[in-house]
């Protein structure tokens, strides 16, 4: 990810949250989803069980991730496929771009993968004179609109069916268009038909390395990712670190719960495997890049490590209230919502201050964490990271940090409130100091921080007597 | 029993009368409750905004507090849910294992009001009287963290008069979130905006729940708005009775 800091949170919400169009649709779309996800939950009697399964797998996997990867890396070469190490976005892009240019080829076909977006791939191969085309619809769909995507799974979910139209009729020159999803469909599959035809090399990201057999896994509804990973003669799979899993039975696990977490199936729909290459069949030659890009540092927070086990299924962002009303751009992340605001500030680090403000921009209302599939504890690891942006505030602030009205605010009350007799003064305090505000027991109006409640909230003021003062009249 | 009142900061200075409330249910049902005048705050604010450190004194305070209580019982699910999942990971940061051990000892005897009620006391009906038309909201720590479950809504069924009426979307976070109010205001305001919607489509005069800090930020965005209906704890609703109505 790049050095560059990134907006916060707080700062770019509003913006989002006024786009009508973006709350319609984004609302929509994940109210229909999150309910089909709990249908197809509901009906499997083992759905608990399989969590614990999938967490304790991840769990294994990530205490003994270098005996894994090291072992995917042999099962891979074993079966003709190449393994090359990247330990950041740099380094990844560097081999990937120069493993293109030894095709000499300007185009690449692309699965849709979002790590090969964290490491901003399609600009490294741009910057080479080569087109890395997108072939997910949803994908194809941001590219061509030169947009971002919203979200893990559906990149385009701000859009609607008249965007897409409006959109294709531009770029795909598809004059006599409809917005009927099949016809948008039809035109996406007629323009990307010839290019999987005509392509040399194919690039994707996988949701399974297995260790024991070396076989790698991309998991997709729509078949241009079996197209991309059989059609061309070169492969190329950018997979993080910790997507390895130690045995090909372990899949029975994750297969049940990625599909049901992630689009509400039963089963998904295209699922590919591949184990290195084999002759006259499908791609001659296979690069995998395993990718570290800060997945080692993740590794070694005891709190935060749980959020490898993510299988990016985003049911999480689907859930969360706050990523239904803000929609994925407003945490300036390829990785959205609450795992995006767990992942992204442990990835890019707490010195970029977009990052560090994603830990915030959760109520810790723990819907995230009810239907993560392989129960990460995002509230736990929010608060957690909510404590190292402190910390390292309370270390490297600058004085202006360090007066900040919460800042000032949390250290008072907490002497305060360590106390009884400090405590109840302070009660005093407050009563008295509200006085200019209250009026019939609330307070509309109020200066400074705590403006931001009392600009769309009245607040109820303190009254005359609290309740140990009762307590106390009562003992009498 | 002999129970333990924690009141919580919050109640003790803004919600004098949810305090009050609990008092009067528990004495209702024959229990002695005892007020120990050294308490103050569980922590919750400081540890959910990442003052971690700052947390520390308080739980020590909390221990030192409770440590010899029957049953310490608190009207608030959030500030139990504080005490239950994070009071283990404060001691750890402590780095003190005589704290965790005190922890661990405390812990299985604090207790949400509502669940005390209904699973430690087996009882569900407190003898209330609230002639009102009622829509519950199950707050996230209440449903999500202590699983309270339905404790609420079996009192709530059994109170006399009481025209209990369905959330729609209950279940959705009401946009508080302690610091996250303030700190992402506009974010928490637009899911303030469609929990009131709901409870407006119930045609409900009170909306109520396990937390008063739910309560004032639904309470504060319906008085801005004169909605015309009122957040009230649930405490308050199970204490009213027809010679003391609320």
């Amino acid at each position: 990810m790049s050095k560059q800091q990134t907006p916060t949170f707080q700062e770019t919400a509003a913006s989002y949250l006024d786009d009508t169009q973006l709350r319609r649709n984004i609302g929509h779309a994940t109210q229909t989803i999150r309910g089909k996800r709990k249908g197809v939950v509901q009906e499997m009697p083992d759905w608990e069980a399989l969590r614990e399964a999938g967490r304790a797998l991840k769990t294994k996997t990530m205490r003994h991730l270098d005996d894994y990867l090291l072992q995917l890396e042999e099962s891979v070469q074993e079966a003709g496929g190449t393994v090359h190490w990247a330990r950041d976005a740099e380094e990844a892009n560097r081999i990937i771009v120069d493993l293109v240019k030894q095709e000499q080829v300007k185009e690449a076909v692309k699965v849709k993968s979002i790590t090969t977006d964290e490491i901003g791939l399609n600009k490294a191969l741009a910057a080479e004179g080569i087109q890395a085309l997108e072939t997910d619809l949803a994908e194809l769909i941001v590219q061509l609109a030169e947009d971002e995507p919203s979200h893990i799974l559906v990149p385009a979910i701000h859009k609607n069916r008249a965007e897409i139209k409006a959109l294709f009729k531009e770029k795909l020159d598809a004059d006599e268009l409809t917005d009927r999803p099949e016809d948008l469909a039809e035109a996406a599959r007629l323009y990307l038909r010839k290019k999987f035809l005509n392509a040399k090399v194919g690039i994707s990201g996988a949701n399974f390395g297995v260790a024991e057999t070396g076989t790698v896994s991309v998991v997709e509804s729509e078949g241009n990712g079996r197209m991309c990973t059989t059609l061309p003669d070169t492969l190329i799979t950018l997979m993080g670190i910790e997507k390895v899993v130690p045995k090909w039975k372990d899949l029975e696990v994750f297969m049940q719960l990625l599909p049901r977490s992630a689009t509400a199936e039963r089963m998904n729909p295209y699922n590919s495997f591949w184990t290195g290459t084999t002759e006259n069949d499908g791609p001659q030659n296979f690069h995998l890049v395993l990718l570290d890009n800060g997945r080692t540092k993740v590794l070694a927070d005891e709190m935060g490590r749980q959020t490898l086990n993510c299988i990016r299924c985003s049911a999480c962002l689907n859930v969360c209230p706050v990523y239904e009303r803000t929609g994925g751009h407003a945490y300036h992340s390829v990785y959205p919502g609450p795992i995006g605001a767990i992942l992204t500030p442990q990835l890019k680090g707490l010195e970029d201050e977009g990052a560090a403000s994603l830990p915030y921009a959760s109520s810790l209302c723990g819907a995230c964490y009810e239907v993560c599939p392989v129960k990460i504890n995002i509230p736990e690891v929010l608060v957690h990271l909510r404590g190292k942006v402190i910390d390292k505030k309370k270390k490297e602030g600058s004085l202006r940090d360090k007066l900040e009205p919460e800042h000032v605010g949390m250290k008072i009350l907490s002497r305060a409130f360590s106390n009884a007799k400090r405590y109840e003064r302070a009660q005093k305090i407050a009563r008295t100091g509200q006085g200019l505000f209250a009026r019939d027991g609330m307070i509309s109006s109020l200066p400074g921080y705590l403006s931001k409640w009392t600009s769309t909230r009245d607040l109820k003021a303190i009254p005359d007597q609290t309740f140990r003062e009762w307590w106390r009249q009562r003992d009498e | 029993m002999n129970i333990s009142l924690f009141i919580t900061c919050f109640n003790d200075t803004l919600y004098p009368n949810t305090g009050k409330a609990m008092v009067k249910v528990l004495e209702r049902l024959g229990h002695s409750v005892i007020f120990p005048f050294e308490q103050t705050c569980c922590g919750q604010m400081h540890y959910n905004t990442g003052y971690q450190e700052e947390t520390i004194p308080l739980v020590r305070k909390f221990v030192d507090v409770f440590k010899d209580a029957e049953a310490v019982v608190a009207p608030s699910a959030s500030c139990v849910g504080m005490v239950k999942e994070f009071y283990p990971q404060v001691a750890q940061r402590a780095q003190d294992p005589q704290l965790a051990k005190a922890v661990d000892d405390l812990l299985p005897r604090v207790f949400e009001l509502s669940q005390f009620l209904v699973d430690e006391l087996g009882v569900e009906d407190v003898g209330a009287y609230y002639p009102h038309r009622v829509t519950y909201h199950p707050t996230c720590h209440s449903l999500r963290m202590l699983e309270v479950g339905d404790a609420p809504l079996r009192l709530l069924r059994n109170v006399e008069g009481i025209d209990l009426v369905e959330l729609p979307d209950a279940e959705e976070c009401c946009g508080f979130g302690g610091t996250f109010a303030v700190k992402n205001a506009d974010t928490s305001v637009a899911m303030m905006g469609d929990k009131i919607k709901n409870i407006k489509s119930t045609d409900a005069e009170v909306c109520t729940a396990a937390d008063n800090s739910c309560l004032m930020h639904i309470g504060g965005g319906l008085h801005r708005q004169r909605g015309g209906v009122e957040a009230v704890h649930l405490a308050e609703i199970l204490a009213s009775t027809e010679e003391q109505p609320l």
